[in-house]
């Protein structure tokens, strides 16, 4: 497994609960979600992801899925509350993709926003780094 | 990974050691089946080709020699009790005297059919009596049932008798609290009898916080469950208080008895106020734990609780002829006449087998010989902390809380994961090396890279020392090379496994 | 020093000069005196190895073993024969003694034990995958309705009154807890007969043979199930299915059964052990241990506890069920009989047994007073009708050396008069014929003395 180095990309929003959102640039009412470096670096090597389904409703703060690890279940809160629009299907087979590229390949699902200023309310990369614990 | 592949990596495994179907060659066999003796009949006229299987099920074919030999060398494959040092914290892995396994084979005991009139089991249903009042006696609650199966069962049956007692006052409570200390069969029995699980904080003195506990204590909730001492190893002064907060709001107390060790014929949980306990008799009472059963878990309730015991309950007549003392005249039954009762747990009696043993262990320690089992074992972990305090050893795995110990302890390995890059894991897996089974690891959870240590009473003061010495050579390799631990171990028949992949693409049984 | 520990007079002021302390209840310190005890427990002072033998064999002796009668008991658990080679294996240190495998790399005995164990239970289920056993029949019937209740939607199970009446009355009392209700299906001559089910049905429940003894048409009974979006949950005898097409050719989603008849004593009822196995679809349901393969870090092969996300340690409040410690040992036996038994010898065995019990059916059903129950195929225990009081002719039987089975209205009222005989290995045509004889004898004495209105 390829631990990549600690690293909170700029252009990602984040939630207190260890979730970021990737607002699409071209179309600000979809997103993407996924969890940050420290939670897959916490949770250990991902062994497997409970695909929701496409269509439903995600509210944000909830948990809307589960990703597992050999030794812990967590819970994967969502950041924004929206519709599903896609499920990231490669995870099936290499659920392990979450740990070794959280922000890119290890994206979590697609959704579509229904209240995008929900936004405003989750921090940038350097306020989330922040609450990390130190070391 | 696809089943083709699966199955293609599973056979090009490593030489070894087989499994017995590796072994199998057509036509070898062991058992050969007596001739009928009866006038045979077409057998499909006794069961219709479309009831019938068409191919067998693909069991092995193998010799009994080889039979006898596989299992022997999977056998050297395993650490065991009666081998090495065994400290595994909250698991109570005393001595299992061998005793035990002459009585439980006696035919009487052995070959005695559960379904046997009562009149043909009086033996058994009298050891079942006398079990259920010496447990009784211990617990200070005098009402038992043998039902429970194992240590968790027990608490099954402790949150179901709850749900009958308030139920039969026409109450309808939703939730139980447990510690977030707790052994995580208490939430998961809570789920299972249809409760919620709220969690009661503990405070810096790793005690129950009360205040917490008076915050969440309300008329919705059923029941507390608790151990004491807790799965820290702390005896729980506050337990007065508890009682109070918990009676108060009418809810039952419950009592986890996997830390029964430390307090035998010391105080009993029926006078600390719990209305129900449950016994784990693969842990205090020498039950062997036969690499992950069988145990059994008997309850003990107070008065108001005992309506609601499991079905049958095992009771004595007195026989109306009294001749002499009397007690030679009475009989033993399975009571089923019992109206208020949660119903059954199981099928038949229990698990009567591990009854036999602990019943043994009772009548061979008695009254002073059960309080002396405790005090070693308090002595015994106090003595070990002791110890490792003596070599250094609680530098870098201070005691998680700076008080008396009971019968074990829990250490944290948070300043021997900063200061020299190792964490619990891998000091565990260098113990292996060292020929001694880790204590438990990674619980209770609100402990950073918690150890749990539990030596037991019957373990030498030697055997102290060595684990004491043990464990500090382990951290003096670790100061010079953390490497090695974290690599370990090197000298077992197989070194660390890849768990991930295991929970990944499961290989649950064997390709065949 | 007492029974089983060391601690010398010399060791005592060692340690407790270690420790600090000035006695040994200066460590009980932090105990309020309100909750000492006081006293000593009330309990008699503790016995010699030799004296406490004299007594657990003077108890023994009060019990009536199957050597002490012919045992046709059966009604769940059997006087099947246990192979010399299971005691001898199964005594050893390394399996008795050690605790559940959280140690993989030194508990590979254990843990290869319990994958060969998985794959023996998946071959006779015809279910590709097995936990590592459960605590016996009736709990793992009450555990496979949890997995139901949480796999799909519904609040009821439909219970074929075929199942073993303590497996139903567990499933009631634990169904209550987790919030389902339990519904029961007749037997019409015997078989199961489903009523309609609507989607409120969660499972279906059902067992083969039946409790009456009775081989029951499960692929039709799965059907049923599936065509009402219900699971198909059959309980097996684990002999009889060498012989009998097996649950997961049949569509059932969860097999469970009492292995005690796979290589484990009778024990007056326990411990033995209970099998579960599922579906792919249902594994990450499966409650209990589950031992997988893998590699280590040399790339050998190696066996681990896995899919531990499920189990009460890790996922708590959410877990598939409690368990902790389940019947290791226990499957250990079931595994090495199973390895005994072989591929050829279940077979011939559960055909034997299906063999000798047409012929009790038969030499029983010929006498005077007894008359089959049901008139379905049977493999190992079939069911009659006394026209004479059961208990009494039960009675009458044993002190000619025989018990010749189950009083069926100890848990069936309905069933007053019906007795149910089972048949293993260890009975053979010569029993079978005494059975015939004292049976016949003692329904005519009971018939004898009801007619001349004499209570004997």
């Amino acid at each position: 497994m390829i631990v990549a180095e600690a690293s909170y990309p700029e252009d990602l929003r984040y939630h207190a609960d260890h979730d970021w959102a990737r607002i699409d640039p071209a179309q600000p009412d979809e997103a993407t979600f996924g969890i940050t470096w420290y939670a897959q670096d916490t949770l250990g090597e991902v062994v497997f992801f409970e695909a929701p389904t496409v269509g439903s409703t995600v509210s944000k703060d909830e948990p809307y899925t589960e990703v597992e690890s050999v030794k812990a279940v967590s819970d994967v809160i969502a950041p924004l509350s929206g519709e599903i629009l896609a499920v990231n299907e490669a995870l099936a087979a290499s659920p392990e993709t979450i740990n070794e590229d959280p922000y890119g390949d290890g994206w979590l699902v697609r959704v579509k926003l229904t209240d995008p200023s929900e936004a405003d309310g989750l921090m940038d990369a350097a306020a989330y780094e922040e609450t990390l614990p130190a070391g | 990974m696809s089943a083709i592949e699966r199955e293609r990596w599973f056979t090009q495994a490593a030489d070894d050691e087989l499994t017995i179907f590796e072994r199998s060659q057509a036509g070898r066999r062991a058992f050969v089946a007596p001739a009928s003796g009866v006038p045979e009949r077409p057998l499909d006229e006794l069961l219709a080709p479309e009831l019938r299987r068409a191919e067998g099920p693909r069991l092995p074919e193998v010799s009994e020699p080889e039979i006898v030999r596989h299992y022997n060398r999977l056998s050297k494959r395993n650490f065991d009790l009666d081998t090495g040092f065994y400290p595994l914290g909250s698991c109570t892995m005393k001595h299992n005297p061998k005793l035990h396994e002459r009585v439980a084979a006696l035919p009487g005991n052995a070959r005695l059919h559960p379904l046997q009139e009562e009149v043909g089991a009086q033996g058994a249903l009298e050891l079942m009596w006398r079990l259920q009042r010496a447990l009784g006696e211990i617990a200070g609650l005098p009402h038992v049932s043998l039902q429970p199966s194992a240590g968790s069962h027990g608490e099954l049956a402790g949150v179901l008798l709850t749900r009958a007692y308030h139920e039969d006052r026409g109450e309808q409570r939703t939730q139980v609290l447990t510690p977030d200390t707790a052994h995580g069969t208490n939430p998961a029995t809570v789920t299972m009898a249809g409760y919620e699980v709220v969690k009661v904080g503990t405070d810096a003195h790793g005690n129950v916080d009360l205040d917490d506990l008076r915050a969440k204590a309300t008329e919705q909730v059923a029941c507390l469950m608790l151990t004491n001492p807790s799965t820290l190893g702390l005896f729980e002064p506050g337990i007065a208080e508890i009682e109070r907060i918990v009676h108060g709001v009418g809810a039952t107390l419950y009592y986890d008895g996997a830390n029964l060790n430390a307090i035998m014929g010391i105080t009993r949980p029926g006078d600390m106020g719990f209305d129900i306990v449950h016994f784990n008799l693969h842990k205090s009472f020498t039950q062997p734990h036969g690499g992950g059963g069988p145990g059994a878990g008997p309850v003990a309730v107070a008065d108001h609780i005992e309506p609601y015991l499991p079905r049958p309950q095992v009771v004595r007549r007195p026989c109306a002829h009294h001749a002499g003392n009397g007690t030679a005249a009475d009989t033993y039954h399975l009571d089923y006449d019992r109206p208020k009762s949660i119903g059954r747990l199981r099928g038949f009696q229990g698990n009567y087998g591990v009854f036999v043993r602990a019943y043994a262990y009772i009548r061979s320690l008695g009254a002073a010989g059960l309080r002396e089992a405790s005090e070693v074992a308090v002595l015994n972990a106090n003595y070990l902390l002791a110890r490792l305090r003596e070599e250094g050893v609680l530098e870098y795995l201070p005691a998680a809380y700076d008080r008396l110990a009971m019968h074990e302890f829990v250490l944290s390995g948070a300043p021997m994961k900063r200061e020299l890059q190792i964490k619990t894991l891998d000091l565990a897996k260098r113990l292996l090396d060292h020929g001694v089974h880790p204590p438990t690891v990674y619980f209770p959870l609100i402990v950073d890279e918690a150890l749990l240590v539990e030596p037991t009473e019957t373990e030498t003061r030697e055997t102290l020392d060595r684990f004491a010495l043990t464990l500090a050579a382990v951290l003096r390799e670790a100061r010079s090379d953390p490497e090695i631990a974290r690599h370990a171990p090197y000298t077992t028949p197989v070194r660390r496994l890849d768990e991930a992949r295991a929970a990944r693409a499961p290989v649950l049984r064997q390709p065949l | 020093m007492s029974t089983y520990t060391s601690v010398t007079d010399a060791d005592l002021e060692r340690m407790l000069a270690t420790i600090g302390v000035g006695t040994v209840e200066d460590l009980f310190a932090e105990i309020p005196a309100a909750l000492r005890l006081g006293r000593p427990l009330a309990l008699d002072d503790g016995l010699s190895e030799q004296e406490v033998y004299a007594e657990l064999r003077a108890l023994a002796a009060r019990n009536a073993s199957t050597e002490d009668e012919i045992c046709f008991l059966g009604a769940g658990m059997y006087d099947s024969y246990v192979p010399a080679l299971v005691d001898a294996i199964i005594m050893r240190s390394e399996f008795l003694t050690p605790y559940t495998p959280y140690q993989p790399e030194i508990s590979q005995g254990g843990l290869q034990a319990m994958f060969e164990y998985q794959t023996a239970i998946s071959e006779l289920t015809g279910l590709p995958i097995s936990n590592a056993s459960v605590y016996e029949l009736s709990s793992a019937v009450a555990g496979a309705g949890y997995v139901a209740k949480h796999a799909g939607s519904g609040r009821r199970f439909v219970v074929s009154r075929g199942v073993h009446p303590h497996a139903i009355e567990t499933l009631r009392t634990l169904a209550h807890g987790y919030g389902m209700d339990v519904e029961l299906a007749p037997l019409i001559d015997g078989r199961t007969e489903l009523p309609a089910l609507d989607d409120d049905v969660s499972a279906v429940i059902v067992s083969q043979p039946n409790f009456l003894g009775a081989v029951e048409r499960l692929d039709s009974l799965s059907e049923q199930a599936h065509e009402a979006g219900a699971l198909a949950i059959c309980t097996c005898d684990p002999i009889s299915l060498g012989l009998l097409k097996s649950p997961g050719e049949q569509g059932v989603d969860i097999a469970v059964g009492e292995g005690q008849t796979l290589g484990n004593r009778l024990d007056y009822g326990g411990p033995s052990f209970g099998f579960f196995a599922v579906t792919e679809a249902l594994v990450r349901r499966l409650p209990g241990r589950i031992a997988g393969a893998t590699r280590d870090v040399d790339g050998r092969r190696g066996f681990v506890l896995t899919l531990q996300t499920r189990e009460q340690h890790i996922r708590r409040e959410k877990a598939t069920s409690n368990i902790c410690t389940a019947q290791a040992l226990n499957a250990l036996a079931g595994i090495i009989y199973l390895s005994w038994l072989g591929r050829r010898g279940i077979v011939e065995l559960a055909e034997l047994l299906a063999q000798r019990t047409a012929y009790a059916r038969e030499r029983l059903t010929a006498l005077p007073g007894v008359e089959a129950l049901h008139e379905q195929p049977v493999v190992r225990e079939f069911a009659v009708r006394l026209g004479a009081p059961v208990e009494r002719v039960i009675a009458r039987c044993r002190e000619r050396g025989i018990h010749p089975g189950y009083a069926l209205e100890r848990t069936d009222p309905e069933l007053a008069g019906g007795l149910l005989v089972a048949i293993t290995e260890q009975r053979t045509r010569a029993q079978i014929d005494a059975l015939a004889d004292v049976l016949g004898e003692a329904v005519a004495a009971e018939r004898a003395a009801s007619a001349a209105g004499v209570a004997s």
